[in-house]
Order: C-alpha cells, then sequence, then structure tokens
C-alpha cells in the first residue's frame, strides 16, 4: 500500500491526530493561534457524522465539550493563552467529575493579551496549578507536526482510558510551521475506546470494579440515570460533606495517574549516553536544543538531552538518576523559569541546574543555548 | 402517603431536599414531574442539567440523566449533550444569578441558535445559596446584603430578554398559579426550539426577610395579588394593570428551524 504522505501544518496534524482517535465532538472559540483547529474540525466533523459548534465564548467552549463527552462522544476542545486561563474552572470540573476530553493550548506570548502571533512556553505551571484544589492532571507536547499527530491521538487515549482532562500544550512554533508527514494506516496506532458499563452488573459510576483503577462511564441516555456533579461525591455520584469520603475520592483519582506512570509518562533521550552536560527541553524548544547539541558536538563539548513528552506527570524518577550523573543540567524553555523548578526540586541539589529562556516572542536560538552551556561549564 | 409523582420521578434517597421552610422551589419541582408525566417522556432520555445555587439542586433530587454543573454554565454543557445527542429530551434549571447575571451570554446564545433545550428558571429575586445578595432580578430600591442602602440596579425582564433573544417560546408563571405553571413547562419541554419559562418563586429567608415581605404565605399571596395574564391583562383598563406582573406566554413562534436538526440536516447535504 502507498503512504499517505502530506504536508501541513501543526494545528491541522492536531485535528487529523483527533480524527483518527475517534473525535466526534468539538466545542471552542476562534482565538490566534490555535484557530486552524476550530477551522479543520468545523469541515471534517460533519463529514464523519460529527459534530462541531463554535460558542459564544472560551467557557462556553469547553463547558459544551464536557457535555458532548458526556453524551457518549470523543470530544476536544482547542485554545490559546487567555482561553486557557478562561477555561481553567471547568478543566477542575472535567477533573473532578472524571469525564474524559482533550484541551489544546497552542501556546502564545502571555500574560494578558500579551503577543497573540509569538510563540511561547508560558503555560507549563498553569497547566499543572491552573485550577483550584488538588488534583490528577495529564500534559504532553509535541515539538514536530507528526508528534502533533501522535501526541493528539494519545491525548484522546489517556483521556479516555483514565477518565480525565488531557491537555497538549502545544505553541505557536509547532502550531503553525508546515512539515512532511506520513499519516499512520487505520490500526497503525492504538485507539483506545472509553470503557462502559458491564452488561448485567449494577452500575456504580464512581465505583471501582474489582481490579480496575477507573471508573466505569456510561453515556447519558443509555439507561443508567446516574447523577454527576463538581462537588465531591460518592461511589453514587451524589453530593457528599463527609471528608472522609471527600479524602477517599481524591486518593482514588490521584492514584489512577500516580500508580499508572510507566503507561503515561514518556520522554526522548537524545545524544545523552555519552553527554557530559545535559540539556532538558520540551516542545519548540527542544527542536532548538537540537540545534545546539549539534553546534557543541562540533566544538567537542559532548552534550545531549532530555525531551520530556509527556509535561505532567513529571518524569521524576528519570530526572533524578539524570541529576545523580551529570554535573550541569540546563533547562531550555520559552519562559522566564517554569520546568526549571521541578528540575530542580527532584534534582535536589546533586548537579547544577540553570535555566535558559526568554519570554519576549522571540524562539530560543540554538546558539543562545550552546552560549548557555559554554557558560555553565 | 406520597404524591405518586415523588414516588415516579424522585430520587428518595436524596430527600428530604436542602431548600429553607416557605421556599417555592419545591413547587416548581413537583410541577416539572407533572408536565414530564403528561407528556410520557422516557426517563432514560431526559437529561435536566443546572448550574450553582439553590435552584442548581434540583436535579439531585430527580430521578433522571442529571448534570450539576459550574455557575452559570448550565446552558453551555447541556448544549453539548443536545448537540452530541439530539434523542435527549434536556432541561436546564436555572436561578435569577446563574441565568441572567454569571450565565446571561449562555442564555441569548442558546436562545439565539433556537437549540431544543426547555429552560425554567426560579426566579426569587435575590442570591439565596450566599445569603441575600442582589441579583439582576432584584427589584430597584429593595435590599440585600450588597444593596444595604437600596438597591440602585434596574432588573432584568428574563422571559423578555429570551424572546428578544431569539428564544421560540418564552412564558412566565409564579409557584402560587401552580396549574398554570405546570402547563406552561409541558408546553415548554413539547416545543421544538428553545424555551424558557420564568418561574417566580418566594424566598421568605433572604428576599422575603430584609425587604419586609411577611411570612412564606403573605409572598405567595403577594404573587396571587400581582400578577394577571398577559391575556387577561389586554382587556383591561390601564389603572388596573397598575403595579401588576404580566404572566402568561408571551411567545410562540411555530417553523423556525431548531439548531439540532439543523445541524443533522447539514450532515445529510453532505452525503450527497
Amino acid at each position: 500500500m502507498s503512504k499517505n504522505i502530506k504536508l501541513m501544518q501543526g494545528n491541522e496534524a492536531c485535528v487529523e491526530g483527533a480524527l483518527y482517535a475517534g473525535m466526534k465532538f468539538y466545542a471552542g472559540y476562534p482565538i490566534t493561534p490555535s484557530t486552524e483547529i476550530a477551522e479543520k474540525s468545523a469541515e471534517k466533523l460533519p463529514l464523519v457524522g460529527g459534530k462541531f459548534i463554535q460558542m459564544e465564548d472560551e467557557i462556553a467552549g469547553i463547558a459544551t465539550a464536557i457535555g458532548g463527552s458526556l453524551a457518549g462522544k470523543k470530544s476536544m476542545t482547542a485554545t490559546s493563552g487567555p482561553g486557557f486561563s478562561l477555561k481553567q474552572e471547568n478543566i477542575g470540573y472535567a477533573m473532578i467529575a472524571e469525564i474524559p476530553l482533550v484541551v489544546i493550548n497552542v501556546q502564545r506570548g502571555g500574560p494578558s493579551t500579551g503577543l497573540p502571533t509569538a510563540p511561547a512556553q508560558g503555560e507549563i505551571m498553569q497547566a499543572k496549578w491552573g485550577t483550584h484544589g488538588d488534583h490528577p492532571v495529564i500534559a504532553l507536547s509535541p515539538d514536530s507536526v507528526r508528534e502533533t499527530f501522535d501526541l493528539t491521538v494519545r491525548a484522546f487515549n489517556l483521556a479516555e482510558k483514565y477518565r480525565t482532562p488531557v491537555m497538549l500544550l502545544t505553541d505557536e512554533i509547532v502550531g503553525h510551521m508546515r512539515e512532511k508527514i506520513e499519516i499512520p494506516a487505520p490500526g497503525e496506532l492504538e485507539v483506545f475506546d472509553r470503557l462502559g458499563p458491564v452488561d448485567g452488573e449494577d452500575y456504580s459510576p464512581y465505583g471501582l470494579r474489582q481490579g480496575e483503577c477507573v471508573p466505569r462511564m456510561a453515556a447519558f441516555g443509555e439507561g443508567h440515570r446516574y447523577h454527576v456533579t463538581g462537588l465531591f461525591h460518592d461511589e453514587t455520584g451524589f453530593p457528599s460533606n463527609s471528608t472522609e469520603n471527600a479524602g477517599i475520592m481524591l486518593d482514588r483519582m490521584m492514584n489512577k495517574i500516580e500508580n499508572n506512570l510507566d503507561d503515561i509518562i514518556q520522554y526522548e533521550e537524545y545524544m545523552l549516553e555519552d553527554a557530559e552536560v545535559c540539556i532538558i527541553s520540551y516542545g519548540s524548544s527542544a527542536r532548538a536544543t537540537k540545534g545546539a547539541i549539534d553546534m557543541l558536538r562540533a566544538e567537542g563539548i559532548k552534550a545531549g538531552m532530555f525531551r520530556a513528552i509527556t509535561i505532567w506527570p513529571f518524569a521524576e524518577k528519570r530526572v533524578a538518576e539524570l541529576g545523580e550523573r551529570f554535573d550541569n543540567i540546563l533547562v531550555a524553555e520559552l519562559n522566564l523559569g517554569q520546568y526549571v523548578y521541578e528540575v530542580d526540586r527532584v534534582v535536589k541539589g546533586k548537579a547544577k541546574v540553570t535555566h535558559v529562556g526568554r519570554a519576549d516572542g522571540e524562539v530560543l536560538a540554538p546558539v543562545e543555548i550552546a552560549a548557555k552551556v559554554k557558560e555553565v561549564m | 402517603m406520597n404524591n405518586p409523582m415523588v414516588d415516579k420521578y424522585f430520587r428518595m434517597d436524596n430527600l428530604p431536599h436542602i431548600w429553607c421552610p416557605g421556599c417555592g422551589n419545591g413547587i416548581i419541582m413537583l410541577a416539572l414531574a407533572k408536565a414530564i408525566d403528561k407528556l410520557g417522556l422516557d426517563k432514560d432520555k431526559v437529561c435536566v442539567v443546572s448550574g450553582i445555587g439553590c435552584s442548581s439542586r434540583a436535579p439531585g433530587y430527580l430521578d433522571f440523566n442529571t448534570l450539576h454543573t459550574t455557575h452559570g454554565r448550565a446552558l453551555a454543557f447541556a448544549t453539548g449533550v443536545k448537540l452530541a445527542n439530539p434523542e435527549l429530551e434536556v432541561i436546564v434549571i436555572s436561578g435569577d444569578g446563574d441565568a441572567s447575571a454569571i450565565g446571561g451570554n449562555h442564555l441569548i446564545h442558546a436562545a439565539r441558535r433556537n437549540i431544543g433545550i426547555t429552560t425554567i428558571v426560579f426566579n426569587n429575586n435575590i442570591y439565596g445559596m450566599t445569603g441575600g445578595q442582589y441579583s439582576p432580578t432584584t427589584p430597584s430600591g429593595d435590599l440585600g446584603t450588597t444593596a444595604p442602602h437600596g438597591n440602585i440596579d434596574r432588573p432584568f425582564d428574563i422571559a423578555m430578554l429570551a424572546a428578544a433573544a431569539g428564544a421560540t417560546y418564552s412564558a412566565r408563571s409564579t409557584v402560587f398559579h401552580g396549574k398554570q405553571l405546570e402547563a406552561i413547562i409541558e408546553k415548554a419541554i413539547a416545543h421544538k426550539g428553545f424555551s424558557m419559562v420564568e418561574a417566580i418563586t418566594t424566598c421568605p429567608t433572604y428576599y422575603g426577610r430584609k425587604n419586609k415581605k411577611g411570612s412564606a404565605a403573605d409572598m405567595l399571596k403577594f404573587l396571587k395579588d400581582s400578577f394577571i395574564d398577559v391575556k387577561v391583562a389586554e382587556k383591561l383598563p390601564e389603572e388596573k394593570k397598575a403595579g401588576k406582573f404580566l404572566m402568561g406566554e408571551f411567545k410562540n413562534e411555530e417553523g423556525v428551524v431548531e439548531y439540532t436538526e439543523a445541524y443533522d440536516a447539514m450532515i445529510e447535504r453532505l452525503k450527497k
């Protein structure tokens, strides 16, 4: 069979990946630089019997997407900085009510309206802590057009498997650049479908079946007539003021992620085997980091990279090992210092951790990263 | 013995409800159950969605697919449920603050789209859950804990707001006029397109006490004496209408395409 090769931008690849994963519902609000995701979804969804709706604002965008998911459809919304801020309350709702959902954030310069057409990686910490209260978080970040496709599929899989919103943190560079990609054939990538109630068993919307760590999810209209709320609730789904119950429920929500880190965490190690200095990066900054590594190696400096693909949960175990092995770790990211604090926390002073980044809308250039490496070594 | 509607449509394990003595919300909830019963709807195909506030606790007591969402957003969640599965009869329960303050944008746009959702606004003219702050429907001059010197805001007329925004059915009744309320809810659910039912209810605990409106019974009597049907009002001389409020059906427009049907028609058109 001939290969399906296309030239497309990251935002288009996101929609292609979503459709590959079985997206049938999209609700959102236009915002630069994510708008192409809404445009492509509007074009393609009705062709596959799916639904697209442009809502009146960002908050409605995510709320409607959650409603679509409850009615049984694989559901997505996409936004950028200001919209990501507006969506935070309902991201928390999807977390506590355990509704599968994919939230794309094509990061741009902030704060506020900031630099709408310029790249940034400023929502790394917001993805983890942006909604109030303690909660489980999964966030992924691609560094290429093809990886945007793959990680959108993976975001749907993780959302459906763990019944939680999954955030895909791309940025203006990855979202808008065009690359040649091979579209995977049907069946080539894993596609996970939500597990529903088991025939002949009493359905408990927030209770666990023996040996499972995620409650089964029934769609509204299938005959189970259950209750969904953003209040703490018990296994029945009805609100409960019991602090004991709240503790049990929160532990279960955290554990469904914490006990499956090997399944959720992905990273790439680039020329790290013989490296003398380690650069940690992700997303578009990882592309600049690869360039810096080539430059440094040409000068005889053995640099290598740890590239986080899963941003949250953090690859704590592996980064701690890197802290033991290296004297110097640089964190290259398009902000004034976010992921670097997580690296520093885990390395616990075993290596010197240095940040290299900027937040003025310019890209992080390989030469800047290379210069910083030489400065610290 | 329970009212048979309670046995048939309520989640007995979750009762009694949290509402104060004298609150009118239960009357609206029962009117909704009776309307659903008259229409003979399949419980599995009914979805009741709410936001945050006193009225928004109602879905927890009702035995349907129920969704208690974030403050003001019930109509946005409901839009997702309805568009993803148009077979479902989607009913939104909201309050005056939830629907017309924090959720006002969603209200006018759901009405504009004419999506097949029935919205019942429990209008008690106050924020009850948080203890008596003035809402977008608190009459000018009235007191609230955040209007200690009298409310200088002008109130919304929610039924008119929805009609003006494009709702194809809009009506109002009160918790004193239970039979009419029930009939209006029944018509609103049966209506194809966006329907608004503004149900005027009583909050003796906060609105009533703060504004010296007397007992719960006094407040119901006020509704009895102050509301006249729009059809009756048409024939009354001006002096008899002074100081009265209108209830009844304000808009009932048939034949406007419903949003999810328009979407499904587009899907069909694209197949050709």
